[in-house]
């Protein structure tokens, strides 16, 4: 059974087609890769695929569950985790209440309206953080830390919920040539159990990262194999090079 | 000084207030308290759900109005009107959430103040049952709470334990989750929080207490308006928390205080008084736009870093 099945995909704009009829299958604990040049529709996909944005048509199934017409939380309860392109934290708060804010979000706790934030939440909190490396600010506010450990605490509010799919949308974006490294060493460190769908702009940059990619364009599937395929085949290339 | 010890200094002078000073201080202190119940529940809404609402009046009303329907037509006594009043508050709290959180910001505003004008014009209209522009007048106080100080001090509990449940609110993982949806709603969702659940027990646990602030108001003043349930009302509410500082325990208490003082003991001396409030308002919001309570500790925070 696939941890991800969509079938004939569809999603438009004002008229203007976003998404158009795509289909694609991952398999469990597979690391999956989208590529594609700026308004291929990747960022569109992963919202369609979380429930941020409504389907016009098709089906998405994880896990053999249907879940299209599923409002985003309920998706995230049956397993489905991501990350934002654009890094969305709560600004104020500190590293250890956004883990604490995730991990509320699968525990019956969130409704507790007179009680206090558990202790085990804080150690919780600390363990996640030190699996990324963050556990020396786990105190400090988002706004006081640098960019790169956000990109780093927005993977650890994802991996905090112990998801099956984990979508990361352009997590090495903005990022230098170190802490890409950093984030990518990350990434590679994920359990097997958790299958990974990637979208990344920079071909280079995260071809290494995946066992079977998915070039979009357009809001088409026009390549999909793997690394070495993909690579070879000459749409990919006139897709990026436009030759 | 702990925090405990500002507590405790606060309790000794709110407990002991009634023995220096003179009845129409106490009666002050007292419409100062309900008035502080009304700006917290409000504060909910604005201060950590980033839920503007111009309609919480409402709430004040119905429950003001319930209980001095129910007293004063089919003769029920305090022990029956006052948890059926809130019931009924409580219940329009859940069918107007249902229609206000279809929108937010803006539009949220626009809903939660039509919905409460509703009210107001069936209080205005509905003659048979509100007596329309006279109000209904007369309900007793309940426990025989007749003198100024026996009311204070019953106020006094009352908000006490009121601030006390919403401060533990805030502070408690559903209150987290309720700041985390002012904040990044989006996210909230990606997190597996469903925001508007979020949003629509917040909207019912702040209409709740909007009623006990209602109830006090009615026991207090013994007569109900229609004003009562006016935008003037639910603006002056919104009024005391931004200028105490929303998405602070303290800061509404403070509100109200400066609003209850302008409203009852200025007005004594300026005539026009509303001029003067707009007055203070505009000031605060000039120097101390996060509101009282944050700007003095903002400023506090400065001075001891000076000294």
């Amino acid at each position: 059974m696939a941890a991800l099945q969509i079938r004939n995909l569809k999603k438009s704009f004002g008229g203007l087609p976003a998404i158009n009829d795509v289909s694609l299958e991952v398999a469990p604990g597979e690391r999956r890769l989208i590529i594609g040049p700026n308004g291929a529709g990747k960022t569109t996909l992963f919202n369609l695929l979380t429930g941020d944005l409504p389907v016009d048509g098709g089906s998405i199934a994880l896990f053999g569950e249907e879940v299209t017409r599923l409002a985003t939380h309920r998706r995230v309860h049956r397993g489905l985790a991501r990350t934002y392109q654009i890094i969305t934290l709560f600004q104020k708060d500190t590293l250890e209440r956004n883990i604490a804010l995730s991990l509320l979000g699968l525990s019956r706790t969130r409704w507790n309206s007179f009680g206090r934030i558990p202790e085990q939440f804080r150690e919780e909190a600390a363990a996640v953080l030190s699996r990324v490396g963050l556990q020396a600010l786990a105190s400090r506010p988002v706004s006081e830390v640098a960019y790169g450990e956000r990109r780093r605490l927005e993977i650890a509010m994802a991996l905090a919920q112990n998801p099956k799919v984990l979508l990361l949308d352009e997590p090495l974006a903005g990022l230098s040539r170190e802490e890409r490294a950093g984030v990518k060493s990350l990434i590679a460190g994920i359990r097997r159990e958790v299958t990974v769908v990637m979208i990344e702009h920079d071909m280079d940059t995260a071809l290494d990262m995946a066992e079977r990619i998915t070039v979009l364009h357009y809001g088409r599937v026009i390549v999909e194999g793997s690394r070495a395929e993909v690579v070879a085949d000459p749409r990919t290339r006139e897709v990026y090079l436009g030759h | 000084m702990s925090r405990a010890a500002w507590l405790g200094v606060l309790a000794v002078l709110l407990v002991g207030m009634p023995w220096v000073a003179g009845e129409f201080y106490v009666n002050l202190t007292s419409q100062i308290l309900i008035a502080a119940i009304f700006a917290a529940s409000v504060n909910l809404l604005l201060g950590y759900g980033g839920l503007p609402t111009l309609g919480h009046a409402a709430y004040v009303g119905l429950a003001a109005y319930l209980s001095a329907w129910l007293y004063l037509k089919l003769g029920l006594a305090h022990w029956l009107t006052a948890p059926i009043a809130l019931a009924g508050t409580t219940l329009m709290a859940c069918a107007f959430g249902l229609i206000a959180l279809r929108a937010t910001g803006l539009g949220f505003l626009m809903l939660t103040l039509a919905l409460s004008q509703v009210l107001w014009g069936t209080a205005l209209r509905w003659v048979s049952m509100t007596d329309g522009d006279n109000g209904l007048r007369g309900p007793a106080r309940p426990f025989n709470l007749d003198d100024a100080t026996s009311f204070y001090y019953f106020a006094l509990a009352v908000t006490a334990v009121s601030i006390w449940l919403m401060a533990r609110f805030v502070a408690s993982p559903f209150g987290a989750t309720l700041q985390g949806a002012r904040d990044q709603p989006r996210r909230m969702s990606a997190l597996g929080h469903d925001v508007w659940m979020i949003r629509w027990v917040t909207f019912i646990y702040a209409g709740f207490w909007g009623g006990v602030s209602g109830l006090l108001f009615i026991y207090y003043h013994k007569y109900i308006h229609p004003v009562s349930l006016s935008l003037a009302n639910s603006a002056e509410g919104l009024l005391a928390v931004i200028a105490g500082g929303s998405g602070t325990v303290a800061g509404p208490i403070v509100g109200a205080a400066v609003v209850m003082l302008l409203k009852n003991y200025v007005s004594a001396y300026v005539e026009r008084w509303n001029m003067l409030m707009g007055f203070v308002f505009v000031l605060i919001v000039v120097f101390m736009p996060e509101g009282l309570v944050p700007g003095v500790r903002r400023l506090w925070r400065r001075f001891r870093s000076v000294t």
